[in-house]
Formats: C-alpha cells, structure tokens, sequence
C-alpha cells in the first residue's frame, strides 16, 4: 500500500497477500556490497512498478514477488549489467507497464513534448498582456 | 430510527437546494432582488441539515450500531472509540458525505458572512453552489446512500483498515475535505460573476478570504497525508505521485494559481478572464479527482473496488458542471472588459510568470496522470507514468517558479526599474551562488535537481524576508507578514525535499540479537524482539539501542510489525527518532529461517523542513486571512464597487 | 486582442478529456498484467526437478514439436487448488502439462498433488521465481499454451474456470 491520501480514497482492506514458505531471497532485502552498485540497483528498484500490488514501486513493497524483483536487479548488477539493460530485459517481459519511466518512443513522445507546449502556449497567452517597455 | 432521521436530512437538504436554486433565479429576474431575504436563510439551513445527517453518521459508528450496513462493513465494536469516530469517513459512502456536507456547510458560510459582494453576484452564487449540492445530494442518495439498513443484523462488523487506524485519520481527511470541496466557493463566485457580469476588482477582494481560507485547509490536508504515509508506510517515502496523490496536488496548484491572480485583479483589475477561468478550474480539479478515486478508473494503490455506475454518475456531474461552468465563460468572458495592461518588470510582471508556471505544473501532473489512460482507452497499449517522468518534467519549472517567487517579492507594483531590482536581490543572489559553490565541493554526487533546489533554497529565504527590511515592523501589516511566512515555508519546504532526495542514508541488515549496524553517524545495536498485543491487534516489537558518534546518549527504538486482527492485515510501525538536523527510521520486517530479523534503517537529513515548511506556508496564509479581514473592517466598504484602491497597491 | 477562439479551448480540452473518462470507465483497466512475450519464443530455461525423482522442465523440452501446456502453480496459492479439477480435465483431453512450482517446498508440493491431483507431466522448481518473471508472469496461477516450436500462443491469467477450459483447449489445438 502507498500514499494513504484517504480522504480521497479509503481503501477497502486488500486481500492478505498469499505468501509462500519459503524464505525471502537473499538479496531481496540485503544491500549489495559495493555503494556504488548499491545505489544503482536502489535507483532502478524506485522506477520499476510492482506486479502485486500495481500502485508502488518494487523498492518500496512488501509483496514477495517485489522482494524477488530486487534480488533479481540486485544480482544482475552486481554481474556487471547495467540498469538500463535490466529494465529493457523487464520490459520485453512485461511492456511498457512494468516501468515508471516511460521510454521516448512513438507512444510516449507527447508526455515529454507536452510540458514545452505548455509553456509556449502559456507565453503566447500572455503576450498581450504586457505593455512594451519605454527607452529610458 | 436515527438512521432514516439521517436519510431524512439528507432528502431535506436535497429539496432546500432546489428550491434555493429555483430562488435564486427568480431572484436574479427583474424585480425578485427581495428574494435575497430568503435565498440567504434557505442556504443556512441546507448547511444545518447536511451538518446533521453527518452528525448522525458519526453517532451510529460511535455506537456501532451494526444494523446500518455501512457501519458493519467499515467498523468494528473492539475498535478504540477514535478510530470508530475516524472510520465514518474511512469509506466510501461517508466520505462522500463529508463531502457534500462541507459542500453545504461552505455554501452556508457565504450566505451568513459575505457582505461585501454585490446582491445580485451573492445570489447568483448561492444559486450555483446549491446547483452543486443538488447533484452531490442526488448522488449520495441515488448511488451511495450512507444509512442503508441491513438484515440480518450482524453479530459483529468487518473492522477497518488498519491502515486506517492511526490518528491520522482523525485529523487529514476533514482538512483536505475543507480545502478540497471548500475551494467549491470559488467556482461559484466565479460563475455568479460571469452571470452578473461583475468581474473586477471588488469580486476579487470579497472572494480572496474564501480561496485563502480553502487553501489553508488544503496545505494543511495535503502536508498531514504527506506524514502520515511517511510514517505508517514503513518504508520511508513522504510522495510517490500516485494518482490519489495527484488528484490532492491539483486543486492545490490551481488554488495556489488562483490565490495570486486574485490579488492581480483586486489590485491593478487585470487577469479578469484568467482569474475567472482558474476559480473554475480549482474545484473542477477537485471534483475530477473525486471522479478518478471514486470511479477506480485508474490504478492505484488505493484498492477499491471499481464501480462504472458510481463513476458514471460522478461523471455526468462532472459534464454538467465543468462543461456548464466552461460553456457559460466562453459565452460570457467576451462582456467581460480587458483587464489593464502590465508592465513586464513589475509585481504583477512577476504574479502573471508565477500564474503562468504553477499552470505548467498542473498540466504537467494533470496530463501525466491521465495519460497511461487515454494511452489505453485509445490504443489498448498500457504503460505506466511515475515518478521519474513527474520530478523530470514538473522539477524544473518548480525551480524557476521558486526562483521568480523569491524576486517577485522584491518588485513594486506598476513598474520597476530592472537597475533597482538588481540592487534589492544582490544578497539573494550571493547567497544561492555560495550555497551552490559550497555544494559542489562538498557533495558533488547528489543530484542535478537537489542541488539546484539546495543552492536555491536559502538565496530564495533571503529573498523572502527582504520586504520587511528596513520597514517598521509594528506598523507593517499583517498580511505582508504572511507573505513572508508562506515564501520562506516554501524554500524551507524545498530544502528539505532536495535534503532528503541527496543524503539520504539506507542501511538494511539482518539482525540477530546484540548486533550492530551503522546508518549515518549513528550505530544501532539490535537486542530482541518482543510480543506485545494492542486492543484489536498483535505486534512483534524489536527492541533497538540507538548511539550518535562514539559517544553520544543511547536511546531505545520500538518498532512494530504489527497483525491487525479485523480483518487480518499485516502493517508496520516505525520507530522515529527526530532530531535538530534530521530523522533516524528504523522499521521492522520478518524473521528469516535463521532467525535473524529483517531491520531497515535510513537517516534522512533535514526531512522534517518538509512538512515543517509546510505547515510555515499554511500558517502565512492564516496570517494573511486574518489581516485581509483585520483591515477590511477598518476600511469602510464602498458600495460603488472598484473605485478605491487595493491597500496592497498603496503598501508596495 | 481578439479573444477569438482561445476562449473555447479550456471546453474543447475538457470535452476531450470526459470523451477518455467515459471509454475509461466502460472499458475497465483490467488489473491483469499480460506476458509481453506472447507470440514469442519460451526464453531459455533449465529448471531441476521439483520433487525427488520426478523430471525438472526445460525450455529444450517446449521445443519437441507437440504443443504443451505449461501452468504455474504453488502449493500455497489458494486459486490453484480451485483450478486443479480444471486441469485434471485438461490432461484427461491428451493435453500434455508440465508445472512451475514457485517458490515451493518438495514436501508441501507432494502434499498438495496427493490432495489435489497431479496432472503434470514434469515439474520444474522455480525457488527465486526466475523463470517466472523470464515468462513475464505476474503471479500464480498462470497458465501458457507453447506450440511445438517453442513459441507461446496463449497466456491464461488467474485461476481456470471451467468455462476457461474450452478457450484453453482451442489454444492448444490451434498450436497443433
């Protein structure tokens, strides 16, 4: 569960997630060795959506099967991937779905123009309103 | 019987709205201003009635009084009697309730203490906020109705979420509802104003203290939810930019968009049709994102169970009210004169750039929230938009947009001399380029974004309270007063977010007893765990000795992996330490076949300027209500509307 | 300035918007997450067995030229003992089907088969879910149809109803 904004949304209790027996993976919750990978594996596990529980990111769920995504980043980049190639082997599994961060391509190129049209719609409506500026 | 009183204050209110509506138009007719007389009693009363059905809801959850089907799904008897008070909003039904309550219960307010209005604006409002009421009303009793009775009568209820059992509760959902549906108010000034035609800079002043009333309600709704999930989540995020998120954000943007331009017209009559246009627009954000969580259109972590029939009547009113509302300014807005010109250096040169960008930034979240579904609904393709994509997109015009609020403050109104200017934001200026040099040698490897807002933070600080520099600060007023409180909250709100985003510290372990794991400067000593048990649930609870440095004082952590016994739900409770420079989060996961106990610890510099900010940028809009109102009553009201001179524009 | 046209804009926007809201909530977002890799070659794989003594599940075996059911299970996913007569079904059909036992347990899995029958031709553990999320599985119980070739057909997500089974059954023919 996540952002518990209820005034909004009062959420009707979840189903208890179904767990298995066995224990978590090791690197589910264990912090790989080397900061730096550490971080990078952190950053990916922040951008790459749950499958359980669908509203959060694997780096902040409680789901088992998020717990295994983590260690499934955590291992691959300590072999030397990088994140980007680990989100692409993620999306070929699941589609554009599976990440927060949109890749540019014909269907999310709107997302990233619509900030600059804005902009320059929202210069082009103010134009008017401002005088031109006296020399001196 | 006290359950179908409830209905019956509700069908009650229902038909008091009609008949205000029809009044108010008749009112509005030649001849029928003497209706005012009894538009403005009608509209009290609809705020009473509805105040009661809610009052009624909360007494049968009060008393669990199980035979009412709302209180047997969504309560419990073994509750503590606080989260049985909550947990009348903590469902759907009642908060919809609350909703239209807050709706009337506004609705009422303006009818008993707006004086300052034209007649013929104030009833034409009224008539639109009852216009609201009505299909909220119809809403509640057609598709939600709260006091349906159920039979058999359980033996005992569903309990709530436990989620939903914190005194967080109590206390965000009623604030964001006032802010959230409270901005209602302006919508109907708005469109009371394109029917009479009254748009100028009196309207402006009488409907400034309600946007700022609303808004403080909202800052304050939306900087609790912000806490409230840093805590109870246990996993140390204070935003994610869930849809629900989202659709809290908006208003607020719009609001805070509306809240300056207000003062634009009040001030200088310019942003007729702009300030028009926002005042629609904030609770057109509200009502769309009540469509969004409400409807289940979008996924959320907020599970509810999707209902196309409640979404489609939500809908329908969302047609009926934004599209009347947007149809009505596109007919009247062009009887509406041109506001004055501006120059391009001046306070208002500055308000209409701060306009200009807060309406980026809620296009940005508007359109990234609802792209993945307009995505599906045409292409069938599903994709997700998240965070990532909002703090790229949304976090560099916040900048400029914090960057230009620090200056704008520091511009006269009318005109200024860039030369001028340059001298009154030298220090700013110095200070940000310092923070900034000092960044880039200390941390180098925190964020492009943090950094900037880091480095921008207290350059904007000093900006912020440069207006009170050399002025009498007895004799300045109290609305200047909070202008600076708010300006200062929010860099002192952006300090923290960058803080936090740049030097955050993680560490997770595995803990068997006596061990030892480090985050920051702090080294946390792992001693047991302990079952312990609460009214309705049970809890594991790591025992933690916490030292700063070598030698500083220890301090125990407690916290909780909890099991909420109705209904069954796994939740946990961190433990939070604060203190001057930061949070110590410890929180509590499993046990593993060893024995050892999941213990996920972050130290996070500074997070608590977050919320602390905020609740500062609330309490400048408190400060500013207050003197509006203060100097009001000083100042006679003119009834020959926009002739005198805003204070602000004398005081500048 | 003429006004013109820019006044209608905010109508036209929201208009556009009711126009998405309204196809949004008649057709659902459906909460299921497909396999990306449908119509697609299995990934490779090499599971060992799931119990001692039976056969591990390999994607070279998907490939032999008959086409196959491949269902993801556990013993402790409560669906999966509600689909299990469904499957029984199946394999009385001369469906051959192979299971992924996730994160499973060899004594907990040979408990549930002696409950609720054992329709598998092999068994496969998949104790990190590897091969799981290498399908583009999103939880179990899930269920694919692999043609002789290799190459998925058809991905079953959630429990098989019985009213499942004759879509399933056409899958796996077509597969033929």
């Amino acid at each position: 569960m996540r952002a518990l904004l209820l005034a909004l949304a009062f959420v009707a209790s979840a189903p208890a997630l179904a767990d298995s027996l066995m224990p978590a993976a090791e690197y589910a919750n264990k912090q790989l060795p080397d900061a730096r990978q550490e971080a990078q594996a952190r950053a990916l596990m922040d951008t790459i959506r749950c499958l359980v529980c669908q509203g959060q990111a694997i780096g902040d769920s409680d789901a088992e099967m998020a717990g295994d995504m983590r260690a499934l980043i955590r291992t691959r980049i300590q072999a030397g991937e990088s994140p980007e190639q680990i989100r692409a082997w993620l999306v070929s599994r699941y589609g554009n779905w599976v990440t927060y961060d949109p890749p540019l391509d014909a269907m999310t190129w709107p997302l990233w123009a619509a900030p600059l049209l804005l902009v320059l719609f929202g210069l082009w409506l103010v134009r008017g309103r401002f005088k031109r500026r006296r020399k001196g | 019987m006290i359950a179908e009183g409830g209905l019956a204050a509700l069908w009650l209110a229902a038909a008091l709205s009609l008949l205000q509506l029809f009044l108010g138009i008749a009112a509005l007719r030649p001849g029928g201003a003497h209706l005012l007389r009894v538009v403005r009693p009608l509209a009290v009363a609809q705020g009473l009635l509805a105040a009661l059905a809610f009052l009624i809801l909360i007494w049968l959850f009060l008393r669990t009084d199980l035979s009412v089907q709302l209180v047997a799904a969504n309560s419990h008897s073994a509750k503590p009697w606080l989260y049985k008070f909550a947990g009348a909003w903590g469902n759907h039904e009642g908060s919809m309730l609350l909703w239209v309550t807050v709706l009337a219960v506004a609705g009422a307010a303006v009818a008993l203490l707006e004086r300052r209005l034209r007649q013929d604006t104030l009833i034409a409002t009224l008539a639109a906020q009852a216009a609201i009421a009505l299909g909220f009303y119809a809403f509640l009793l057609m598709a939600s109705n709260p006091f349906t009775r159920l039979s058999p009568v359980p033996v005992e209820g569903n309990g709530l979420n436990p989620l939903l059992q914190d005194p967080g509760l109590a206390f965000h959902p009623p604030t964001l509802y006032f802010g959230y549906v409270g901005i209602s108010i302006a919508f109907s000034f708005a469109v009371g104003a394109l029917v009479t035609r009254d748009v100028g800079p009196a309207f402006a002043r009488a409907m400034r203290p309600w946007i700022l009333a609303a808004w403080v309600f909202l800052t304050i709704g939306i900087v609790a939810g912000s806490y409230w999930a840093y805590y109870e989540l246990g996993w140390g995020g204070w935003w994610f930019w869930d849809p629900v998120e989202n659709a809290s954000l908006m208003p607020w943007l719009a609001a805070t968009a509306l809240l300056h331009s207000v003062t634009v017209l009040a001030t200088r009559d310019g942003l007729r049709a702009w300030t028009v246009m926002l005042a629609v627009v904030a609770f057109s954000m509200s009502m769309i994102g009540t469509f969004l969580v409400r409807s289940g259109i979008l996924t959320s972590v907020h599970a509810f169970a999707v209902d196309p029939q409640r979404g489609a009547f939500i809908l329908a009113l969302l047609i009926l009210y934004i599209g009347g509302a947007l149809a009505l300014f596109g007919l009247r807005i062009g009887t509406v004169k041109e506001g004055s010109q501006f120059d391009m250096v001046s306070r208002e040169g500055a308000l209409v750039a701060n306009n200009l960008l807060l309406t980026v930034i809620l296009g940005i979240v508007f359109f990234g929230t609802l792209y993945p579904l307009a995505v599906e609904a045409v292409t069938g393709e599903k994709l997700s938009v998240g965070p990532p994509y909002f703090n790229t997109a949304a976090g560099p015009v916040a900048l400029v947009l914090v960057a230009i609020m620090g200056a704008g403050a520091l511009l006269r109104w009318r005109s200024d001399r860039v030369k001028a200017l340059g001298n009154r934001i030298l220090i700013p200026v110095l200070v940000a380029a310092l923070a900034f040099a000092a960044l880039l040698v200390f941390a180098p490897d925190a964020g492009m974004l943090p950094l900037l807002g880091l480095a921008l933070a207290p350059g904007v600080a000093a900006a912020s309270v440069a207006p009170l520099w050399k002025r009498n600060l007895r004799r300045t007023p109290i609305f200047i007063y909070g202008m600076v409180i708010a300006h200062l909250g929010i860099a002192v709100s952006m300090a923290g977010m960058a803080s936090e985003s740049a030097f955050t510290k993680e560490t997770l372990v595995a803990a068997s007893p006596g061990q030892i794991a480090h985050v920051g400067d702090f080294s946390v000593r792992f001693d047991s765990v302990e079952p312990i048990a609460g009214p309705n649930w049970t809890a594991v609870e790591g025992r933690l000795t916490a030292r700063r440095g070598e030698n500083g004082r220890e301090f125990q952590l407690r916290p909780q992996a909890r099991m909420f016994s109705s209904p069954p739900t796994p939740t946990s409770e961190a433990a939070i330490t604060t203190h001057w420079d930061g949070q110590l989060y410890v929180a509590l996961g499993e046990e593993d076949e060893q024995g050892r106990w999941q213990v996920r610890l972050w130290w996070k510099p500074f997070v608590t300027l977050i919320w602390f900010g905020g609740i500062m940028v609330a309490l400048g809009g408190l400060l500013s209500l207050v003197g509006r109102l203060r100097r009001e009553r000083k100042i006679a009201p003119r009834t020959d509307a926009g002739t005198r001179a805003d204070p602000e524009a004398v005081s500048a | 300035m003429k006004r013109g046209f820019i006044i209608w804009v905010p109508l036209a926007l929201f208009v556009g918007f009711a126009i998405i809201f309204a196809i949004g909530l008649y057709a659902p977002v459906a909460r299921t997450v497909p396999s990306a890799l449908i119509g697609q070659s299995v990934p490779e794989f090499e599971l060992a067995g799931a119990l001692p003594g039976r056969p591990g599940l390999s994607s070279g075996s998907l490939r032999r030229g008959e086409p196959r059911v491949v269902n993801i299970f556990a013993s402790w996913c409560i669906p999966c003992r509600a689909e299990a007569p469904q499957l029984e079904e199946l394999a009385r059909r001369g469906v051959p089907i192979d299971g992924i036992a996730v994160r499973d347990r060899p004594q907990d899995l040979a408990a549930f088969l002696t409950t609720y029958g054992d329709p598998f031709a092999t068994i496969g553990a998949d104790n990190d879910r590897r091969v799981q999320l290498d399908l583009g599985s999103a939880g179990v119980p899930e269920t694919f149809v692999i043609d002789g070739q290799g190459i998925i057909r058809h991905q079953h997500i959630g429990a098989i109803t019985s009213a499942d089974v004759p879509a399933i059954l056409a899958a796996w023919e077509a597969a033929r």
